[in-house]
């Protein structure tokens, strides 16, 4: 076991771990912050997105001591202190992004990062850095409208609310 | 004017703000205090015998609690199908014995042989490892054909070949059949494959086992869509527990696609070593084990042949279908290509004679079972295809063919055993055709072309029979259940309402819908209404989620429900305005009395339930609970028509979706956006199962498709925005609210559409080909083209 | 995962006394080898992070030649590479973006994938691939899937890309795991044209030599016209099969010198 030492949404932790334990395995079972979700074991699925030093990572495909000393943000650190949503995760209820919510943590922190780097979003911009996102629920159609809307974009025109 | 509240309206989902924060409560997220991790030592192989199955050295390892093996379930009941085929000499099917743990034999890959219970989950994999197992590989039975041959290596040594059964629907006269064909103007054939998928919520199932040695109770967390159904299969079938002593919670879900409706091996596992090892026993599959463990879905191979007059009415139609059970019967497996299969290939025409023949077939392959839609998808592929053939043959409209043979009248009953109670084929047919804007397809076709690509507009209708019931039918048919469903509403003391639902949600948006129609019922707000479901110690019963079944099964259970606590509440309220009940009215949330200006708050009716001072005693009970269960008296009918616009790459043979259409007829919906997500969610593995998702065995019965690197799963850049209009609406005539039911449709509706599609846009290029089986990838349409 | 020692060295040559050990094994972005260990398919004693040595990170250009430290993110990668724009294209197609904040392009050429994007620009670009022995010629580095010129321990710590006058990168998806089924590399230098193809062989990563020789005399897809690959070394798979491939390459090479123009 070797101590790791990180800040995660603003907040000094540490912990023992193992040289295998994963960044995903130390955030919920480490920390009990079980909003970070697996959903697959080839680095697909991207449920388990987080940010490192503000870089969206897989965190099931990271190594948690390689996060020794790195700033993570998570999904239960994206609302305001008060508990209301920030824009993108208002967006996705207002636009109905989620359905079992699964994916959702991971969709919300890859949306996060994408709006940080392209403010304004096409269609295919959106869907093409959804690549490492799965969700099987949706076919999609309101997770693009929703984040499309979280950057201030009307999608008034889009078929069908 | 959109409703913003009750019936109609499209609130915000409550249980978004859980979901969106992290603050989900998934079984993965269930730890118990002092629990052990289980790892299944799973079959490499698909076929073997198990000589030598030696766990000393495994036992000796760091953290091992105990290892388990078949010889530790013998005389423990096995994994029960719950439903009995019979076949078409009246003979039940061939039911072979499904062990929690292989027993002498493994008959897939993945088929679990030991289980090891450890401290920790790696320390349960590193003994595994350690277990010695001698395997004598037998040859796999792959190909449902060589399968069904003389002499054929048979997957269960005791059934007498890998035959399943042999069933027929509709008409049984061999003769009969054959005249209608020799008398067609035209005969239109078509042999396919309706290919294996794989359901992939993505959640993978995970299962917590907890035992109180105080209490002799059981507590089992698992990812279910029906937790009532999973105690009630493992106490009376597996286990042998008393039903009273078993809760099972299934918690948030996430994503279930009919793949968590069954009973499967690790949950009876994980609840019988928890008390046996006295400790809890957890399971969280990974993705690659969810590949070999989860039951898979579709995997038909079928001749079609549809028989005109030379009007181009059709006459008659016959299929001969090969439907792979896999290796064991999962728990509605039998059900899937037989009675939601072969009661659907009327479809939404009236084809006088109809003959269904299916044969079911064991092999070493991971077992099958529904899947969304549930062999709907492949009526619905098989017919909606036979019918665009024919039209390109007899040189017809393919819309226009569809529209001459709709069924127009209403009750119709089908010659497979349906009674449609209504619908309206042409309506719905003309939403589509403004939704897909037909009129502008010669534009886009020809702009295509400008580019270099050929593209095609692909057309079709489907109908589902959804809200799977009534009990005496369905048990008639074989069903070992009743599928009805139940629900309790509980009104507090302030007015407030808990409804405890038979319905599971797992994304379907049931805590919000559901309040919908009790608010609008009793005329107070949404928020006073909250729902309970997934915990069979909180509500009353269930049969769960599955079959687009909710709001029509469950949904009508409280209706009947809450139109009881009006009935109560009605008579307080009289007691309380000292007028008759039947001079009660109830709007808005306020009791009055007609033609007086006297009134009475819904609060204050309920305070008085229970702080009843001034109340009828010697009539009426305090309080305020009713309870009810809902059998229906006939499926419900959804329907409706999909336009898919596809463009084909020529040189590479790529196909992308440009546009998506789909025009549905729901009847009564009481929220609008989820319905039109869950129709995009089933567009969305419609599209998936059309171009991309494949799941496939080499000749050894090893999965080829077995993880994300090669089962293509549809990502955001596959699939457009869809069009989707449910203005199209016959209410179901026989439940209360008019509903249909919304969450197969798209998954039903959109593979047929894709396809017609890719061959029109060949045709259309001046490529003969008649057709191309999914998935349609480009390397089988560079294939077909050139071939 | 079997467990292992962790250990994230501040220098090159700290990672390679690391890796001295037996059963030592580098580690860089993970993407690939993370879930390799998840499988157990492999049982290193201990993982040495190149993701810790500043020396081996950043994109830098001079005299005509594009240096990319062996830990340098493909994410880094597609933003700093402006010099090399197809290059920087390659880069921000891999995976996706999450996997590109973390994988690296040292640890791709190391594994060398036959359906990996960045053996393609390595070898159509004539690379130099750095070690930190010695220095290796594109030609000379790739020796068929998941085999190359690195000894063990050896770690690549830079790579240098020659910039060419033209290029541009085709990839045609596998659509599961989103590697290339086939992806060509077509570069265009002042001493003739090189031609790369990944996904496609059995052989991993490979010069397209009638190709070259075609596009060197006449840069325009029509040269391109008469020429046939051959299916036999091809990959078949659920995927494609091998004339398929085979007839991709030749469509997305003609493809790739029509982009670069």
């Amino acid at each position: 076991m070797t101590q790791v030492s990180m800040t995660v949404n603003g907040k000094a932790v540490s912990g023992d771990v193992e040289g295998r334990t994963l960044l995903s395995s130390f955030l919920r079972d480490k920390l009990g912050m079980t909003g970070t979700h697996v959903g697959c074991d080839t680095s697909q699925c991207g449920a388990c997105v987080v940010h490192v030093d503000g870089a969206a990572v897989k965190s099931c495909t990271m190594l948690a001591l390689e996060a020794e000393g790195a700033s993570v943000d998570t999904i239960e650190g994206q609302a305001a202190a008060d508990g209301s949503l920030n824009a993108i995760q208002q967006a996705f209820q207002d636009h109905h992004g989620l359905q079992c919510g699964f994916c959702t943590p991971g969709m919300v922190m890859s949306a996060a990062a994408l709006l940080k780097e392209n403010p304004k979003p096409s269609e295919s911009d959106v869907r093409e850095y959804l690549e490492g996102n799965i969700c099987r629920c949706t076919g999609y159609h309101n997770i693009v409208k929703a984040i499309m809307a979280a950057s201030g974009q009307d999608v008034s025109a889009i078929a069908a609310e | 004017m959109p409703k913003d509240s009750g019936i109609g309206a499209s609130p915000k989902r409550r249980e978004d703000v859980r979901f969106l924060t992290g603050a989900g409560n998934y079984t993965d997220d269930i730890n118990v205090n002092g629990q052990a991790y289980v790892h299944f030592l799973r079959s490499d192989v698909a076929h073997a015998k198990i000589n030598g199955l030696d766990t000393s050295a495994a036992e000796a390892m760091p953290g091992v609690v105990r290892i388990f093996t078949g010889a530790d379930f013998e005389g423990v009941g096995g994994m029960p199908c719950g439903w009995q085929v019979t076949d078409r000499h009246g003979d039940p099917m061939q039911e072979p014995p499904h062990p929690i743990l292989a027993q002498g034999k493994v008959r897939h890959v993945g088929d679990p042989i030991a289980a090891v219970v450890a401290d920790s989950a790696e320390q349960a994999r590193d003994a595994a490892e350690a277990i010695v197992l001698d395997l004598e590989e037998l040859p796999a039975v792959v190909n449902m054909k060589a399968a069904l041959e003389d002499g054929a290596t048979k997957v269960h040594d005791d059934l007498t070949s890998n035959l399943c059964y042999d069933w027929v629907l509709g008409e049984t006269d061999d003769a009969a059949v054959q005249k209608a064909f020799d008398d067609a103007a035209h005969v239109t054939t078509l042999e396919l494959t309706n290919q294996r998928l794989v359901a992939n919520p993505m959640e993978p199932r995970v299962a917590v086992g907890d035992y109180n040695r105080g209490t002799d109770e059981h507590t089992l967390y698992t990812t279910s869509q029906n937790p009532h159904v999973i105690r009630l299969l493992m106490c009376a079938f597996v286990l042998g527990l008393p039903e009273h002593k078993v809760r099972v919670i299934a918690p948030d879900v996430g994503g279930g696609f009919g793949t968590k409706i069954f009973h499967y091996a690790e949950e009876a596992f994980c609840t019988f070593a928890a008390k046996a090892c006295n400790r809890p026993v957890k399971w969280t599959a990974s993705r690659s084990e969810a590949f070999l463990s989860d039951a898979q879905g579709r995997d038909h191979v079928t001749k079609i042949e549809l028989a005109l007059d030379k009007d181009n009415n059709f006459t008659a139609l016959r299929t001969n279908t090969l439907a792979n059970m896999g290796a064991y019967l999962s728990t509605f497996s039998s059900s899937v290509p037989t009675w939601l299969h072969g009661t659907l290939m009327a479809g939404n025409y009236k084809t006088p004679v109809i003959q269904v023949n299916v044969k079911a077939v064991f092999t070493t392959t991971v077992p099958v079972d529904a899947y969304r839609g549930a062999g709907r998808p492949e009526a619905t592929f098989q017919l909606e295809r036979v019918i665009d053939k024919a039209a390109r043959e007899v040189g017809v409209d393919p819309v226009a063919l569809r529209r001459q043979n709709f069924v127009t009248e209403f009750p119709y009953d089908t010659p497979v055993a349906l009674t449609y109670d209504t619908g309206d084929y042409n309506g719905t047919m003309d939403k589509l055709e403004v939704a897909a804007d037909f009129a502008g397809f010669a534009a886009r076709r020809a702009e295509s072309e400008k580019n270099g690509k050929l593209r095609g507009l692909g057309v079709n209708c489907y109908i589902e029979a959804c809200g799977i019931a009534p009990s005496n039918v369905v048990g008639m048919l074989g069903a070992r259940a009743g599928l009805y469903d139940a629900a309790t509403v509980r009104v507090n003391a302030t007015g407030s309402i808990s409804v405890m639902v038979g319905a599971h949600s797992h994304g379907q948006g049931h805590e919000t819908a559901f309040p919908q129609v009790v608010a609008e019922m009793i005329g107070i707000d949404e928020s006073q209404v909250e729902i309970v479901h997934g915990d069979t110690s909180k509500i009353p019963f269930g049969m769960g989620t599955y079959g687009s079944r909710s709001l029509a099964v469950c949904g009508s259970a409280m209706v009947r429900a809450t139109e009881k606590i009006i009935n109560k509440a009605k008579k307080i309220a009289a007691h309380l305005m000292e007028a008759s009940d039947a001079d009660i009215e109830l709007k808005d949330g306020v009791f009055s009395v007609a033609g007086t200006d006297k009134s009475v708050a819904w609060g204050d009716v309920t305070l008085t339930a229970y702080v009843p001072h001034n109340f009828p005693l010697e009539d009426i009970e305090p309080g305020l609970e009713e309870t009810a269960f809902y059998d229906p008296a006939n499926f419900t009918y959804p329907a409706g028509a999909y336009a898919c616009e596809v463009e084909v790459d020529p040189e590479t043979g790529k196909v992308t979706i440009e546009r998506f259409a789909a025009a549905d007829d729901f009847g009564n919906i009481v929220n609008p956006m989820i319905v039109d997500g869950q129709v995009h969610g089933g567009i969305g593995q419609g599209i998936g199962q059309a171009l991309l998702e494949n799941c496939v065995y080499d000749d050894s019965g090893q999965l080829l498709s077995a993880s994300y690197m090669d089962y293509a799963m549809p990502r955001a850049d596959d699939v457009p925005f869809y069009t989707v209009d449910h203005s199209s609406q016959t209410p179901c005539t026989h439940n209360p609210l008019g509903v249909k039911g919304c969450g197969e449709a798209g998954a039903i509706g959109s593979p047929p559409a894709v396809v017609n599609a890719v061959i029109d846009a060949l045709q259309s290029g001046g490529k003969d080909v008649g057709h191309i089986d999914m998935p349609v990838s480009p390397a089988r349409v560079w294939a077909a083209m050139n071939g | 995962m079997y467990n292992f020692e962790f250990v994230k060295p501040a220098s090159v040559a700290d990672a390679v006394a690391a890796l001295g050990e037996e059963d030592a094994q580098a580690l860089g972005g993970g993407q690939t080898l993370i879930p390799t260990l998840k499988q157990r398919l492999a049982a290193p004693s201990k993982l040495v992070s190149l993701s810790g040595i500043a020396e081996m990170k950043g994109v830098s250009a001079a005299d005509g030649v594009l240096s990319v430290g062996g830990a340098t993110t493909h994410g880094t990668v597609a933003a700093e590479a402006g010099a090399y724009p197809a290059l920087a294209d390659l880069a921000s197609h891999i995976g996706d973006p999450a996997v590109r904040n973390r994988g690296t392009i040292g640890g791709s050429l190391a594994n060398n994938d036959p359906s990996a994007c960045y053996p393609s620009a390595a070898l159509a670009s004539g690379a130099t691939i750095v070690t930190n022995a010695r220095e290796i010629a594109a030609d000379d580095y790739f020796q068929g899937m998941f085999t190359t010129a690195l000894e063990e321990g050896e770690i690549i710590t830079a790579v240098k890309f020659p910039i060419p006058e033209a290029a541009n990168y085709q990839k045609f998806l596998q659509p599961a795991s989103r590697f290339a089924l086939v992806g060509v590399f077509v570069a265009k230098y002042a001493d003739g044209v090189r031609v790369a193809v990944t996904g496609a062989s059995e052989d991993g990563v490979f010069r397209w030599s009638e190709a070259e020789a075609a596009l060197s005399k006449e840069f325009r897809g029509d040269a391109l016209m008469d020429l046939k690959v051959d299916p036999a070394n091809m990959i078949g798979d659920l995927h494609g099969t091998k004339e398929y491939r085979a007839h991709l390459v030749g469509v997305l090479t003609k493809r790739a010198v029509v982009a670069a123009g």
